[in-house]
């Protein structure tokens, strides 16, 4: 249905455009996770990048724009016929999106080996930061190991000691935990390893209490999080025990959790009080355009936009994709979280803060950064990288 | 591993298994009396949870939202036996299956039109919103102690219902042998649309239980569907006694074998492996258990008698 759709509202596009305007054209086709229980995130990160391209008057780079969004469902193979249908028969420009990993790592190598520009907007995992790099591809969000990292380096700059680490018992919860170590040197009490989508955290939290550590750390992303947080703050937990987290306490599960959550701290390389001008125009027109606090997906999408609108400009338009590329690398653009550059293997180097959830005056719940605890973080797998 | 942690954690498995009992009597029941497999049991969980929401939006109060979402999710069970249910029961349970695993589908997809895809919550009631320090360090809600309590209130009186009332007679007559009884003269398709609206209505309030403690999500049925169906595999199809004690049992298993599974294997194992073994094989149990139920007693633990 959506395709179909999707291809009406092309045809209608090009109609109206006719064969002159064409050539002037720019088309993107941006994938994101838009239907099950994460679907929010997919949602953030779209309205963030529609965001950008509206600000453009609707022309990046001065180019009309169309962009095509396509749900992948979150399944990878999906995706995959999908995203072939966007290179081969709408004949796409360049690829955006694209939230999690799993479909990250299907849809990666059949748009590279196309040489399509490739914009990410939230995925990074590793081996496309090391080994599997190319210079096709951008992102404007991080390395996956990024917030855990910085939670690891928080907590060991804070003191504690002892901590227990828990996160669900799949690939991404072990990546998790290994990168948190990866700077927290105490000992860790226990690991608690959970189902994949658990609901009831009773158990462990009667586990966190009895074992009293000097702080928590977890990866619970998206309904999972709600649950945890809420029964944190239930057990009594929530003001006695410090609860540091990645992916579980942001802009997407704040309105479920509210009061439960506040100063409950996560890792992030971007909050909306970042304080640059870019950013306050971001949060102030995001909010009132779709009517609520735009999380970090929404500020990576925005990015990717205005990287696109600011490259594009400098290139002098899409003709030349060797330019096109050489100026999307120098990241010609001021980015919400201030400093931003790009890395040999084209991941960022930024900063990364530590956030806790607040109330607004206004009554919305957000994050508000903390401290810094990396300044141009560079990520583990940059060594790896050898572009040609 | 000290008794109090111990007690706790049966506590909370404890919680946990009248929670599944609350959706499997409904489930049990139109499985057991109607031989119709209702996949779209776990959605009126939902409905009943997202209608709480919605009620608590317009009334301002749980009791209220909690009124609302009870006739809401009545309403909406009717209207789905009504326009699609009733034309499936001579079907064969491939088409049952096809058809509710549609509703499913349609349902899920619904709630994100109306609601959106973002988790919701709702308040605890005020009265029960004060918790005890049962363990050092540790506050256990008194709402949870509340879904205790209430859950076994209600299996009480299904237990009366069910072997006390003359409809509960019927009911259990039904599941016996469910043509003898209409070839009694019982109005079998009423007694039928009654068992369900009831079936639907328990589920509902299930949801609406947990909407204060677990978030409230497109598909939040999905998961408690599979472990609903597990306890009344378990406590044999179409027994009320048997899904209480079966949920029991399977919330015990599941809670403590989180608990305490990276404990045991580690007296076994290397910590690292431990840690990877405890989690696998506590996710694994309750599978375990119903596999060896199968084999020992392929008609449940506490089978219907006479069937």
């Amino acid at each position: 249905m959506k395709r179909i759709i999707t291809a009406a509202v092309t045809a209608a596009a090009v109609g109206l455009c006719g064969a002159a305007a064409q050539a002037e054209s720019l088309k993107i086709g941006f994938l994101a996770t838009l239907s099950g229980p994460p679907a929010v995130l997919g949602q953030h990160m779209r309205d963030g990048f529609l965001l950008g391209v509206k600000q453009a008057g609707g022309k990046l780079g001065g180019l009309d724009t169309e962009v095509i969004v396509v749900d992948d469902e979150l399944k990878p193979d999906g995706a995959l016929t999908k995203v072939r249908g966007l290179l081969e028969r709408d004949q796409v420009d360049m690829m955006a999106g694209v939230v999690f990993s799993n479909v990250m790592m299907a849809v990666y190598k059949p748009i590279i080996d196309s040489e399509t520009i490739f914009i990410g907007g939230n995925a990074g995992p590793s081996p496309i930061a090391g080994r599997a790099c190319s210079p096709y591809f951008f992102t404007t969000s991080y390395q996956n190991d990024q917030n855990h990292e910085a939670m690891g380096k928080y907590a060991e700059d804070a003191g504690y000691k002892r901590m227990i680490v828990m996160a669900p018992n799949y690939q991404a919860g072990k990546d998790s935990i290994a990168g948190f170590k990866r700077h927290f040197k105490g000992e860790i009490v226990d690991e608690l390893y959970t189902k994949l989508g658990q609901l009831d955290f009773s158990s462990e939290i009667t586990r966190i209490a009895a074992a009293k550590p000097d702080a928590i750390f977890t990866f619970m992303p998206g309904g999972m999080g709600v649950n945890l947080v809420k029964q944190y703050a239930q057990a009594g937990l929530a003001g006695e025990i410090p609860f540091l987290s990645a992916f579980t306490v942001d802009e997407t599960t704040l309105p479920a959790t509210q009061d439960a959550a506040l100063g409950l701290q996560a890792g992030a390389q971007w909050a909306p009080n970042l304080d640059n001008a870019a950013n306050k125009e971001f949060v102030a027109a995001f909010e009132a355009e779709y009517g609520y606090a735009p999380a970090t997906y929404a500020a990576q999408g925005y990015d990717a936009a205005r990287l696109i609108d600011a490259a594009l400009k400098k290139a002098g338009g899409k003709g030349d994709k060797q330019a096109l590329m050489a100026a999307l690398k120098e990241a010609p653009f001021e980015s919400v979280r201030g400093d931003f550059t790009f890395n040999t293997n084209n991941f960022p180097i930024q900063d990364v803060y530590v956030v806790k959830a607040v109330k607004r005056d206004d009554g919305k719940y957000v994050t508000e950064t903390v401290e810094k605890v990396f300044e141009d973080k560079i990520d583990a797998y940059v060594d790896e990288c050898r572009m040609n | 591993m000290s008794a109090t942690l111990f007690a706790v954690q049966t506590l909370n498995g404890l919680q946990l298994g009248i929670l599944l009992f609350l959706i499997a009597a409904g489930l049990t029941l139109v499985f057991g009396v109607m031989d119709f497999i209702n996949l779209a049991h776990g959605v009126q969980y939902m409905l009943g949870a997202y209608l709480a929401v919605a009620g608590y939006a317009i009334t301002g109060t749980f009791w209220g939202a909690m009124l609302i979402a009870l006739i809401g999710a009545l309403v909406v069970g009717l209207l789905l036996e009504a326009l699609i249910f009733r034309h499936l029961y001579d079907r064969d349970h491939l088409d049952q299956v096809l058809a509710t695993f549609g509703v499913i589908l349609f349902l899920n997809e619904a709630v994100k039109v109306i609601w959106g895809a973002a988790p919701l919550t709702l308040p605890m009631p005020d009265l029960l919103s004060g918790s005890i320090e049962i363990m050092d360090g540790l506050l256990y809600p008194v709402y949870r102690i509340a879904l205790i309590v209430t859950g076994l209130a209600v299996a009480a009186l299904l237990y009366v219902l069910v072997s006390k009332t003359r409809a509960g007679m019927l009911v259990r007559a039904g599941a016996t042998n469910a043509p003898m009884v209409s070839a009694l003269g019982v109005d079998i398709r009423r007694l039928f649309m009654l068992v369900f609206g009831f079936g639907t209505m328990l589920a509902g309030f299930a949801g609406i239980l947990a909407a204060p403690i677990l978030v409230v999500e497109p598909g939040m049925g999905d998961n408690l569907l599979i472990l609903a169906f597990v306890v009344i595999v378990i406590g044999g199809i179409g027994s009320i006694r048997g899904a209480f004690l079966a949920a029991l049992i399977v919330g015990l298993v599941d809670t403590l074998g989180r608990g305490f599974a990276t404990d045991i294997a580690k007296l076994l194992l290397s910590p690292s492996a431990a840690n990877d073994v405890g989690p696998a094989i506590a996710s694994m149990l309750i599978y375990i258990l119903m596999a060896g139920v199968l084999f020992f007693r392929p008609t449940g633990l506490f089978p219907v008698r006479g069937g």
